[in-house]
């Protein structure tokens, strides 16, 4: 028996064919593991947000997501549920989020660009201390922080958590822009140089405007993580006035001999509202800079 | 004297912040960390210089102390392989080209972006509530939960399950990873007829090795860290019965509750030592599993 030059063709059109079902099959299956791993991941911010709708009888024991009767009072109850109004405490968070995105900026931007694109004598054993800095785990250093700030009058004030942002002291976002300034080709300063641009030109006119998706990165994850810190404000914030959202957020659990969890659930949504904005808006930003270097 | 400023002037006063910085608020500090570690200290009294007594009474006495490695080291070594697992298996089956990526991404990522939030570590209180959703899921198949937040058994999961739900940002490390592995790989072993378990295991696995290596320091340096979720979820002092008192929220009760600052003090530097430890086993065991594609011998 031969074979003709058709059944040749019919053979590879079925196995192309069995290929495809075969894709089409596995495809199916991914989506159906995917979608049910996002569910999973996901149900409990929904199940936060639901529940900020419920009557608070709802909230436990109940599987189902939708409330048996919208309580949108939640919201404007919840927000005054302390007794200085949520309104405080979402500027007093504002406040300290805008300083410090700004100081980090600027800052970690200026010993970056020094580290990566000036000479001066002593670089590599300064850029050396930089890098070990970034080993040090915050816990060492708390305690002389604070009895620093607690011997300058600070504690109580938000200045501990403003002004070492002004001072670079999160090494990994000068790190981070080292990397990016380094990639930025020399050239264009020699140029300037030659052009007789002072070096804060070149950092002003040059390299500041070629980093703004490193400068970006930076800004989100400051943002982000001072949004969502804890630690700073629990140990340097004392008068409930002063508090940011995280320690408000906090005292409303602490006084829940009360239950008012679907009062607790609406401020909750609300506290992280800011940044799945954040998320939504800048995530190829966020994406980036994780896969360039490890971020949260 | 002239020309030395006007070559390295520019370069020093852009580094004046950070250098200020850098004195101020990191090496002053460890060095001052350092000295107190030795001494008793309530920041009332000047510090009183007692030696290695700290240390002493840490690993010989403190019941407490020994408890919170415990539950730091099983916190550390039940996560972040978790984590890992499940970031890999992820970004495996988002690798593969498929619609709907980015989507998949961004939901995937959306809890590590949250998780360090008060809101998370309150949400996750109820959840694990005895009377919570967690119970009821498990009910409805059988199963009885228990008390997860009352019983010092069962409390350190519900932590450890946070951790590994916050699996995005290995995840799409991972993810970056894979893509720089060569498709004509696959294709080649595909050709010679390699099963899928061989080639995740002959390729994947050796040429994702120091992506591997890098997600593992980072996580397990940041689970070491832990604090703001242990401190809401155990109402601030560690319990149940001390079942959550994390090294860090240790450290933290000692210096600003019972201002104990040596003794806290003390306790960072052990802290430190771990992490370096860790670390430094990571680095070095390193060479014998990570292979670097670019370097050939």
């Amino acid at each position: 028996m031969t074979l003709t030059a058709e059944d040749h063709q019919a053979a590879a059109a079925a196995i192309r064919a069995t290929r495809a079902r075969r894709a089409r099959r596995s495809a199916i299956i991914k989506h159906f593991f995917l979608a049910s791993c996002t569910l999973i991941m996901i149900y409990p911010l929904i199940w936060l947000f639901m529940s900020s709708l419920k009557p608070d009888n709802q909230i436990f024991g109940d599987l189902s997501l939708w409330p048996s009767a919208f309580q949108w009072n939640n919201y404007p109850e919840g927000w005054n549920g302390l007794y200085i109004s949520f309104g405080t405490f979402f500027k007093n968070s504002a406040f300290v989020t805008i300083l410090a995105v700004i100081g980090n900026v600027v800052s970690c931007s200026f010993a970056a660009y020094a580290f990566a694109r000036l000479e001066f004598k002593g670089r590599t054993i300064l850029f050396a201390l930089m890098m070990m800095t970034l080993m040090i785990p915050y816990h060492v250093v708390l305690i002389p922080q604070y009895l620093l700030f607690l011997q300058a009058g600070w504690v109580n004030t938000y200045l501990p958590l403003i002004v070492p942002k002004f001072l670079a002291a999160d090494a990994f976002f000068v790190f981070l822009m080292i990397q990016f300034f380094r990639q930025l080709p020399r050239d264009l300063d020699e140029a300037a140089m030659i052009d007789g641009c002072s070096p804060f030109k070149i950092y002003w006119a040059i390299i500041i405007p070629l980093s703004l998706p490193a400068l970006a990165t930076a800004a989100i994850f400051t943002f982000i993580y001072t949004w969502e810190d804890f630690l700073g404000p629990l140990i340097y914030l004392t008068d409930i006035h002063d508090y940011t959202v995280p320690l408000a957020l906090r005292s409303f659990l602490a006084q829940d001999s009360v239950s008012q969890y679907g009062q607790m659930f609406a401020i909750s949504v609300l506290s992280i509202l800011p940044i799945i904005l954040f998320f939504v808006f800048f995530q190829k930003f966020i994406i980036r800079g994780i896969a360039m270097s490890g971020l949260k | 004297m002239l020309k030395f400023l006007r070559k390295n002037g520019p370069g020093y006063l852009f580094l004046v912040p950070w250098f200020i910085g850098f004195i101020a608020l990191a090496l002053g500090p460890i060095l001052v960390s350092l000295y107190l570690a030795f001494t008793k200290y309530d920041i009332f009294s000047p510090p009183e210089w007692i030696g290695l007594e700290n240390f002493e009474f840490m690993f010989l006495y403190d019941d407490r102390f020994l408890n919170s490695l415990q539950v730091t080291f099983t916190f550390v070594f039940l996560s972040v392989p978790g984590k890992l697992v499940f970031a890999l298996i992820v970004a495996m089956v988002l690798d593969k080209g498929i619609r709907g990526i980015g989507f998949y991404r961004a939901l995937f990522y959306l809890p590590s972006i949250l998780g360090g939030s008060i809101a998370v570590a309150i949400l996750w209180r109820q959840l694990f509530d005895y009377d919570g959703i967690v119970n009821a899921v498990l009910a409805k198949v059988g199963i009885q939960g228990p008390y997860w937040l009352n019983d010092p058994d069962y409390a350190l999961y519900t932590l450890i399950i946070l951790a590994m739900w916050q699996f995005g940002s290995p995840m799409l490390i991972f993810l970056a990873g894979l893509r720089s592995i060569s498709p004509e790989l696959y294709e080649a072993a595909e050709m010679d007829g390699t099963s899928k378990f061989k080639q995740f295991y002959a390729i994947t696995i050796p040429l994702l090795a120091p992506v591997i290596f890098f997600n593992l320091v980072l996580q397990m340096i940041d689970a070491f860290k832990t604090f703001s979720s242990a401190f809401v979820i155990s109402g601030g002092s560690g319990a149940p019965v001390d079942s959550l008192n994390f090294i860090t929220l240790y450290l933290y009760n000692e210096a600003f509750t019972f201002f104990r600052m040596g003794y806290a003090s003390a306790l960072a530097w052990v802290l430190l030592v771990i992490i370096a430890i860790f670390t430094g086993i990571a680095f070095y065991s390193s060479r014998y599993w990570v292979y670097y594609e670019n370097e050939r011998d």
